[in-house]
């Protein structure tokens, strides 16, 4: 059984010029200790996808359809119920360390708190249990750093903190939200070092939510591709990368410089992401696609199986005329 | 190459700020913190120099200096044959006509208040106060064109263009004044991956078309790679490493040019997961109390004594390319 499915979800938000649609019938499952990336640019509804199975999405947000953790809907769930989940068995770290650090409290309180309400340990235990969490995101000299203010750490440590703080009630899904886009490449690459070492050693399945598809690459076995809201493409990273079935996928895939080769010019996507309030009645990359037919204004092609049934894509073009 | 005229020399570039420490006495001596700190390069007519670097390196300070945003504390700006180090206000301003730069975030360098065609026309108005409104508009059109923005855009705000839009707005301020150089402070870095590829592909057709010359600045050292003739790669204010993009990425002879270069991951699954990637230890030195020697030293795997002792110059170690290390790999 699966750890975490999705399905059908919708996410809706109301402003004041009418409804925008962050995510359009998604749905995904995710198994205990695997790895799988979300992938998609900004205001693809990455992010929203996982706000909604965390209870937090704005007030003026809605999400339909459900999201079940094992055999609890996440979905409409009261907060008091959701809060038995979150932390225990979800955990979640966030693409700024800074701002999702209390800046008023120390380290050592921050951390205290959450094994306090969470486990009801005493505050010496909790102590010493969240110092042996920070050696084993091998942060130096955990005893001192416990004892600091956030701002006083730089911004690999503070990932690294946030990191530990996730982990402290041993869940079983963690979610990152881009946790490595705030820092620099060295930094970036301890860090994604540390993830995987931590999936290792503590078995958790962990949802990668990022851009970036060279950290997918080294870190994920699965991989998602939304756009506008949608899924584009689903399947074993390796495969994607290898022949993407979908002319999104393909697009992104050229339009990174990389370091191992030369490419003389880099092949653009044409135009820009489409407006979530707006979207067209078919496919919402039919505006910026080589390949757009007439039906792809008009119909939403569906989530199919292809290459025996072990990857998804939703593209009306035959996988044959790809290139 | 060899035969292009140089553009821009810097030598021996020093940019220190002064800091209060906290809580200070109103006779305590302010810190210096040196966020550049003897940095040379030069630059020719026609060419992209990229600068790369983790953050607090000094690479926005070293662009900042070379038009004089930032007083320089010594060395020289040599532009065209004239110095620049230490001049202001009217000595610079025929200079900056032909220095133009792009910033990062593309909508925070706009003035909301402002139409589009104000903000790419206000150079003009500054540099050439006699110009024909007529003029002006039509130098304006053709800007707006020649960057990918349809002229019938120019009497809208910056707020109802995307950002990769507002950073073709950027693009074509810059432009207006048909400068020789331009300094690209991490211009791509705040856009999807989609439409970095769209700019920096009209960055590239539009050098090619008006024989510019770029300063790229950037952290992601895959864009960088791909856009600059040579690169030069900063750590902590100091100069490590100089030399042909192609050069630099295939072999790098600063220990640290290696493991940054090691840090970037590869977007091919069957080559990354076989990858061995070699961590850097430890954390960024403060600029305020910079380490002894090679700045380097504290995180170097090859770090020796002498290291500690003497601060490594900026040496030819091949052909056109250049490193600052007293054990280059």
């Amino acid at each position: 059984m699966s750890l975490l499915e999705v399905k059908d979800l919708s996410i809706s938000f109301e402003i004041t010029d009418g409804t925008v649609n962050a995510v359009n019938g998604l749905s995904f499952d995710i198994d205990a200790g695997q790895t799988l990336a979300i992938v998609g640019e900004s205001g693809s509804g990455k992010s929203q996808t996982v706000f909604a199975a965390m209870g937090l999405l704005a007030d003026n947000g809605t999400a339909k359809g459900s999201i079940k953790f094992g055999d609890l809907e996440l979905i409409g769930m009261s907060e008091q119920r959701l809060n038995k989940v979150r932390a225990e068995q979800i955990a979640m770290i966030f693409q700024d360390p800074m701002t999702s650090l209390n800046p008023y409290m120390r380290i050592s309180d921050q951390m205290v708190e959450v094994l306090m309400q969470h486990k009801k340990m005493n505050k010496s235990d909790a102590l010493k249990e969240s110092i042996k969490m920070l050696e084993a995101v091998h942060l130096p000299d955990a005893k001192s750093v416990i004892r600091r203010y956030p701002h006083e750490c730089s911004g690999g440590m503070r990932q690294r903190i946030m990191i530990a703080m996730a982990l402290l009630c041993r869940p079983k899904l963690l979610i990152a939200d881009e946790p490595t886009t705030a820092l620099d490449v060295t930094v970036q690459a301890q860090i994604m070092t540390l993830l995987s070492d931590v999936q290792k050693e503590f078995g958790t399945a962990i949802i990668l939510i990022t851009h970036d598809l060279g950290v997918v690459a080294g870190s994920c076995r699965e991989t998602l591709v939304m756009y506008g809201g949608r899924v584009m493409e689903f399947g074993k990273t390796k495969d994607i990368f290898a022949s993407p079935g979908h002319p999104y996928t393909k697009g992104l895939l050229s339009a990174i410089p990389r370091l191992d080769t030369e490419n003389a010019e880099l092949a653009s996507i044409p135009g820009n992401p489409p407006n979530a309030m707006t979207l067209p009645k078919g496919c919402p990359f039919a505006g910026r696609c080589a390949h757009t037919m007439d039906k792809c204004w008009d119909v939403m092609p569906a989530l199919e199986p292809f290459a025996e049934g072990t990857r998804l894509r939703a593209c009306h073009l035959p996988l044959e005329e790809m290139n | 190459m060899s035969e292009a005229e140089t553009l821009l020399r810097v030598e021996d570039l020093k940019v220190y700020f002064d800091i209060r420490p906290e809580g200070a006495m109103p006779w305590t001596k302010s810190l210096k913190l040196k966020a550049v700190d003897g940095v040379s390069f030069d630059l020719k007519a026609g060419e992209t120099l990229g600068i790369v670097g983790e953050s607090g390196c000094g690479k926005s300070t070293l662009a900042r200096a070379v038009i004089s945003m930032v007083p320089a504390e010594s060395g020289h700006i040599v532009w065209l044959g004239k110095d620049l180090a230490g001049k202001t206000g009217d000595a610079i301003r025929p200079v900056r006509r032909e220095i133009q730069m792009i910033f990062q975030d593309p909508l925070a360098s706009l003035n909301p208040r402002m139409t589009i065609g104000d903000i790419i026309s206000e150079p003009l108005w500054t540099h050439h106060p006699k110009m024909k409104k007529a003029e002006v508009k039509l130098k304006v059109e053709d800007m707006m064109r020649k960057v990918g923005l349809l002229p019938n855009l120019i009497n809208r705000y910056p707020h109802e263009f995307s950002g990769g839009q507002c950073q073709r707005i950027g693009i074509a301020r810059a432009l207006i004044l048909e400068p020789k150089l331009i300094i690209c402070d991490e211009p791509v870095s705040a856009l999807d991956v989609s439409i970095q590829a769209q700019v920096i592909n009209l960055l590239q057709s539009l050098q090619d078309e008006l024989g510019l010359s770029l300063i790229f600045i950037a952290h992601d050292l895959s864009v960088v790679k791909h856009i600059s003739d040579r690169v030069m790669v900063l750590y902590l204010g100091n100069g490590c490493e100089i030399a042909t993009s192609k050069d630099l990425y295939a072999h790098p002879r600063h220990p640290y040019t290696r493991l940054l270069i090691s840090a970037v991951p590869i977007p091919d699954p069957s080559i990354e997961l076989s990858r061995e990637v070699e961590l850097i230890k430890g954390e960024l030195p403060s600029p305020l109390n910079p380490p002894s020697g090679c700045v380097f030293r504290t995180r170097c795997p090859k770090a020796q004594p002498l290291c500690a002792e003497e601060k490594p110059k900026m040496e030819e170690k091949s052909d056109g390319h250049f490193a600052a290390c007293h054990f280059p790999d």
